[in-house]
Parts: C-alpha cells; sequence; structure tokens
C-alpha cells in the first residue's frame, strides 16, 4: 500500500471523530504550550539577573578571606588569615592598574530615630565606595577621608530607611542611634529595588569603616575589600596584580596557596547564571511532566480507540489491509494528532507569554530551540505512545475483529 | 497434485473452534470443488457450519485440518500478508451485516479495498470506483452514507465494494438475510449478471426460493456435506422481477 493512500485513511479517520481527535490532542497542547510558557519565565528571570549583574559595574574585583575554588565552594579547612586594613593600604599603595579601594566591614544593628525602630545591616567603607560601586546619592553628601581619619560619625542611608524611619521625608541632617551610638545622617542612596534574588538592596546604612570598626564591629579585620580596576580591558592584569600584591602583603611563599580570593564580576554572574539556570531546568521539567501526561493520554484514548474500532479494523483486514498497514494507520493518527496537537500547544503558548509580559512585569524570553525542542519532544510522543495501541491492532485476526461488536 | 481446472478445491477440511474448556467442531472433513464460473448456494440449518466454511474460502480463517487449494495455491501455507493480498486481489467478500466503516460515505467505502492494493500501481483509483458504483445502479448515492441509505442500497454498497478490485470470486455470506423479497431477487439479478460475466460465485443462504437462482446448491448439517447437486434450470432474477412473478412464487408470502 502506498503512503499516500496510508496518509489518505488516516485523515479521514481523524476528521471523522472531531471529539476525539481534539480530547487526544488536549493533552499535548496544554504540555506543549506549559512548557514553553514555563521555560519563557525562567530565562526571563536569567536575562533579568543577567542585566543586573552587567549594570553592577564589571571592572569590580572583590577579595574575600580564605582559598576558595571559582565555583565558590570553600576549600580545606579556614586558614583563619584575615583581611586587614593594612591590606587595603598596600593595594592602594602599589597597585598601579587599580583606580579606588575600598575595605567593607559589615555589621547588623539596631537603628533608633525618626519615629521609631528597625533592624538593618550597616556597611562600613572607604570614602571611594560610590565611585566602586558605582552608586548616586538622590540627596545630601557621601563622606570624605577626613571623616574617615576622625572617625566621624557620620552616615548615609538607603530608601528602605527613609520610607521606615522618616515617612519618606528627607532626612540629612537628623539624628540615628545605631545600636545606641549616636550617628549623623549626611545623605541619601539613590533608590535600587529588589535584587534578583528578590533582596531589598535598600536596606541599608553606610558609614566610615574606621567608626564602624571601632564602633560597632569591635574588631580588627575586614570582612572583603573591593577594587575598581582602571579599566574593563585590563580587568585580568588588574586582578593579576592585585593578587600579586595579596600575596606579598600575606607573606606567602613561592608556590604557597593563596589564602584569599579574588573574584571578579564574571565569576559572581556565572554563579548567578548557574543558579537560574537550575531554575529554568526545575520549571521545563516540571512543564514536561504534563507533556509526558498528554503522551500518557494519546496512549490511553489511543487504546480505547483500538478497542472501539476492532469491527472497523476487521473489515478493513477482511477487504485486504495487511498488518502493517493497520500499524502506520494507526502510527500516522497518533502522529498527526500530537504534531497538530504540538502546533496549537505552541500558539497558546506563545499567547500564554504575551498574556504573562502584559499583566505582570515579570521578562519572558521565548527561545526557538526550545519551541522546536517541545515541538519535536510532541511527535515523538505520538510516536512512542501511539505505538503500543497501533502494534496492538496490527495483531488482531480478521475473522474475531469482524465478529467483535 | 493441484487441479489446473478448479478455483478452489478442499479435501478433508475439518475445522475445531476451540475456546478453552470446550471444543466445537464445526466443520468435519469438506471435500469440495467448484470450478470457475460456477454459481453456488450453500444450505442448511443454523449452526450446521456455513458461515465458518465460507470464513476459510475466503482466507479470512484458516481450517485446522485438511487442506485448502484456491487457484491451485496451497492457502494453508501462507502466512497472514499473503492471505491479506488473496483478499485483496482474489476474493470479494460480502458479508451478512453489510460491514460498512460508519460516517464513511459510500464512495469512500468502496474505494477503501483500492487503498490497500498494490496491484493498481498507476491506475485511476476514482474512476474504478465509480464504476463499481454504477455496475450496482448507486452512482447517484455515492455521496450517500450509510445511515442515509436503504438496506438493500447498503447491500449494494457492501457488493460495489466487493467488485471493486475485480476479483475472480465474490464470497457472499446471507447476502439477502435482511432484506425485503423484492431487493432479495434484485441483489440476486446483479449476482447472475456478474456470473454471467464470468466471476464464480458462493453464496449462503437459508431460504430455498434464493437458492434456487443459483446453478448449484449444497447442504450443510452438522459441519458435514449432505447433499450437493446442480440445478437442472436455475431461475433468472431479471425476468421474475419484469414479470412480477416471483410474487406468484410464495417467496414473499413465507411465515
Ligand atoms: N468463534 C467461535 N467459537 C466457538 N464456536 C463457534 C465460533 N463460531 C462458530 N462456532 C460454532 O461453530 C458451529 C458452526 O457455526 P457457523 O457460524 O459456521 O454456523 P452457520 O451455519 O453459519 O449458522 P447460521 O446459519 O446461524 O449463521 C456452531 O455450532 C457455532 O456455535
Ligand atoms: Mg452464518
Amino acid at each position: 500500500m502506498k503512503w499516500k493512500n496510508l496518509i489518505k485513511v488516516a485523515f479521514k479517520s481523524i476528521v471523522k471523530n472531531k471529539m476525539r481527535t481534539l480530547l487526544t490532542m488536549l493533552g499535548i497542547i496544554i504540555g506543549v504550550a506549559a512548557v514553553i510558557v514555563m521555560v519563557a519565565i525562567g530565562k526571563g528571570a536569567e536575562k533579568r539577573i543577567q542585566d543586573q549583574i552587567a549594570s553592577m559595574g564589571t571592572n569590580l574585583l572583590t577579595i574575600f578571606p580564605g582559598s576558595m575554588q571559582s565555583r565558590g565552594v570553600r576549600m580545606g579547612p579556614d586558614s583563619g588569615v584575615q583581611l586587614t586594613l593594612e591590606d587595603v593600604e598596600r593595594l592602594k599603595r602599589d597597585a598601579t592598574l587599580v583606580q579606588a579601594v575600598s575595605p567593607m566591614v559589615r555589621s547588623g544593628a539596631q537603628l533608633i530615630g525618626g519615629s521609631g525602630n528597625w533592624n538593618t545591616s550597616v556597611w562600613g567603607v572607604s570614602e571611594q565606595y560610590l565611585e566602586i560601586r558605582d552608586w548616586t546619592l538622590s540627596s545630601g553628601e557621601f563622606f570624605s577621608s577626613a571623616d574617615i581619619r576622625a572617625q566621624n560619625k557620620s552616615c548615609v542611608v538607603g530608601q528602605t530607611i527613609v520610607k521606615n524611619l522618616f515617612a519618606g521625608d528627607d532626612p540629612v541632617g537628623q539624628q540615628l542611634r545605631v545600636r545606641n551610638v549616636p550617628f549623623r545622617i549626611i545623605g541619601v542612596l539613590q533608590e535600587r529595588g529588589q535584587s534578583s534574588f528578590g533582596m531589598d538592596q535598600d536596606d541599608l546604612i553606610i558609614a566610615p569603616y574606621s567608626t564602624v570598626m571601632t564602633r560597632l564591629s569591635g574588631h580588627a579585620h575586614v570582612n572583603q575589600i573591593l577594587v575598581r580596576a582602571v579599566s574593563l580591558e585590563q580587568m585580568d592584569q588588574a586582578q593579576a596584580e592585585v593578587t600579586r600584591i595579596m600575596r606579598e602583603a600575606h607573606r606567602i611563599p613561592e608556590g604557597g596557596d593563596d589564602d584569599f580570593t579574588v573574584r571578579n564580576q564574571t565569576d559572581i554572574a556565572a554563579t548567578a547564571q548557574e543558579t537560574s539556570s537550575v531554575l529554568t531546568m526545575l520549571l521545563a521539567s516540571i512543564a514536561s511532566i504534563s507533556l509526558l501526561v498528554g503522551g500518557i493520554g494519546i496512549m490511553n484514548i489511543m487504546l480505547v480507540s483500538v478497542t472501539e474500532r476492532t469491527h472497523e479494523i476487521g473489515i478493513r483486514m477482511a477487504i485486504g489491509a495487511r498488518g502493517r498497514d493497520i500499524l502506520v494507520q494507526f502510527l500516522i493518527e497518533a502522529v498527526v494528532l500530537s504534531l497538530s496537537g504540538g502546533l496549537i500547544g505552541v500558539l497558546i503558548g506563545f499567547l500564554a507569554t504575551w498574556i504573562v509580559n502584559m499583566a505582570t512585569d515579570w521578562i519572558t524570553v521565548i527561545s526557538p530551540t526550545n519551541v522546536l525542542l517541545s515541538f519535536g519532544f510532541a511527535g515523538a510522543v505520538g510516536i512512542f505512545f501511539g505505538y503500543y495501541p497501533a502494534r496492538k491492532a496490527a495483531a488482531l485476526n480478521p475473522i474475531e475483529a469482524l465478529r467483535y461488536e | 497434485m493441484s487441479d489446473p481446472q478448479a478455483v478452489i478445491r478442499t479435501t478433508r477440511v475439518g475445522k475445531i473452534y476451540d475456546s478453552g474448556e470446550i471444543q466445537v467442531e464445526a466443520l468435519k472433513g469438506i471435500d469440495l470443488r467448484i470450478e470457475p464460473g460456477e454459481l453456488v448456494a450453500i444450505m442448511g440449518a443454523s449452526g450446521s457450519g456455513k458461515s465458518t466454511m465460507l470464513n476459510i474460502l475466503g482466507c479470512l480463517d484458516r481450517a485446522t485440518s485438511g487442506d485448502y487449494f484456491l487457484d491451485g495455491i496451497h492457502v494453508n501455507d501462507l502466512a497472514p500478508d499473503q492471505l491479506a493480498d488473496i483478499r485483496n486481489r482474489k476474493i470479494g467478500f460480502i458479508f451478512q451485516g453489510f460491514n460498512l466503516l460508519s460516517r464513511t460515505s459510500a464512495f469512500e467505502n468502496v474505494e477503501l479495498p483500492l487503498l490497500y492494493s498494490r496491484h493498481l500501481e498507476g491506475q485511476d483509483l476514482a474512476a474504478l470506483t465509480r464504476r463499481a458504483l454504477e455496475r450496482v445502479g448507486l452512482a447517484d448515492r455515492m455521496h450517500h452514507f450509510p445511515n442515509q441509505l436503504s438496506g438493500g442500497q447498503q447491500q449494494r454498497v457492501a457488493i460495489a465494494r466487493a467488485l471493486v478490485n475485480q476479483p475472480a470470486m465474490v464470497l457472499a455470506d446471507e447476502p439477502t438475510g435482511n432484506l425485503d423479497t423484492r431487493t432479495s431477487i434484485e441483489i440476486l439479478a446483479t449476482f447472475q449478471e456478474l456470473n454471467r460475466q464470468g466471476i464464480t460465485i458462493i453464496l449462503v443462504t437459508h431460504e430455498h426460493d434464493i437458492a434456487d437462482y443459483c446453478k448449484r446448491i449444497i447442504e450443510f448439517r452438522d459441519g458435514r456435506i449432505i447433499r450437493d447437486q446442480k440445478v437442472a434450470e436455475p431461475r433468472a432474477a431479471a425476468r421474475d422481477l419484469e414479470t412480477g412473478h416471483w410474487q406468484a412464487s410464495g417467496l414473499g408470502e413465507r411465515p
């Protein structure tokens, strides 16, 4: 029997049973649409994270204490060596490819001021911090190197603090008690919103590191050192230089392991990328399950239809259809059903993605590979789950099939 | 060993239905020989094995013992696919219950055997289909569905389907079983016409008056042939239709 004829027979059968056809396709339609929407949302989140990292300024180097693998896993026991202000001074003095350096001392603190109290984190940094991060102030001014030398109790606050303690009014010039130490507010940071990980980036206060170290954290080491390289092009050289200076400062012999880690934004971006890829994978696999369920739906309806159509199969065999003809007819039916279901699913997936885009502020990214993949998967599901019922139909004995009512 | 003359030759064909515990011996050693161009009626009481025999002759079912030669081919040896090809090419089978595909037009029903055939490469299938429908007088009903046709018309669609592949032999299991007398005679007229064109026809019937239109009557009882005789002068269905003679024959007034 010619392929053209077999395809004709299969199509006639599909068109004749519109309800059955629709029900069979429904599972695949939902599955494919779900995969497309889910992956579009996941990819959108990935893109958002990428954009955010790009906006963080890419010629930033961060030095952490302790040695780490590139993936961010701490290796071996902690050497206990900390970063100190001496390291900061060495970098300032010796590094040529570095534009600005700031230590970072972090401490949690209870604030009292304005209309109540608030728990936040206090970052002790140098006067170059704004320049390093490319941040700006919405009002007031940042502290100077003189403030740092004098250990002045001046601070700059984030918008969340303004909102919660000062009801949104400009608090510059006001007093703020940080763990009972009175600070004067000299500036307010520009709003930065939520991070891609959902953290409030405006819930902080920034103060001179000298003040934070003596008044709040109470220890002589710093948590991180932030370095801004002179240019993006010379990031690698800058990183090498910083590493060399740090090894000298820590007196690490030739061949010895670093007791600190220098990371650039690319590393951090990679980590974030990995996290969000996992998210995408997770969404995709959840959606794939619904595609699988759709496939089982096809098998179920095909099996029912083999039973329901046993008599018809008997007639076809009696007038000369071979087992293989029946097999191919059922397979074509299954594949056509799942592919057209896949196609409709793709369209609905596009539509749903567009609606998500309109109705929420999520970014969605439709990837062509994903669309092709889920469409192909739908076809494969059709063949896979159509095969068993088709085999069953083809193996029927004509006279027994005819007798079946 | 095989006879070049006979279309059908069986030697001691037996059929045992084995459904687990119960075994039914439906055929008990049938020896039969049918020449080309015969028009045979198979008669017998219900359960005597007529349908079983016809199914075996039509290559729909296999005998459990004995040999069956069709056109000199030893059918017992054939694989399922070869049997399918024989059903498609050599045999037109007409079922008792019409067995048309529902929700499928008369044209598409008749076309179906052509779609499965492997020997019609390059032929105009639509023309063949139309010709078969014209032959049974249904040219004007081609695009009707079975549920829009009368019983007689449905049976004629089934006949057209059996004829479309131009088989050498037509097997019909109670082709007039559900039809009124006039329609039955019409169907028989069609069969006689086909037979005149050289097609071998075997039909199963309960009714003696139907058998009277055939050239040979074979009677079954309990899986055996108990009578096999030529009819000296078969009735002519076409003439009976013209004259209305079939009404006088008492065929219409059977209880
Ligand atoms: N599939 C089957 N399984 C078991 N026994 C069967 C089967 N088909 C037929 N038989 C038995 O075989 C015998 C012959 O049946 P068959 O159908 O050939 O009779 P028939 O002469 O065609 O009868 P009718 O005139 O009622 O159609 C019967 O006793 C019947 O019960
Ligand atoms: Mg019968």
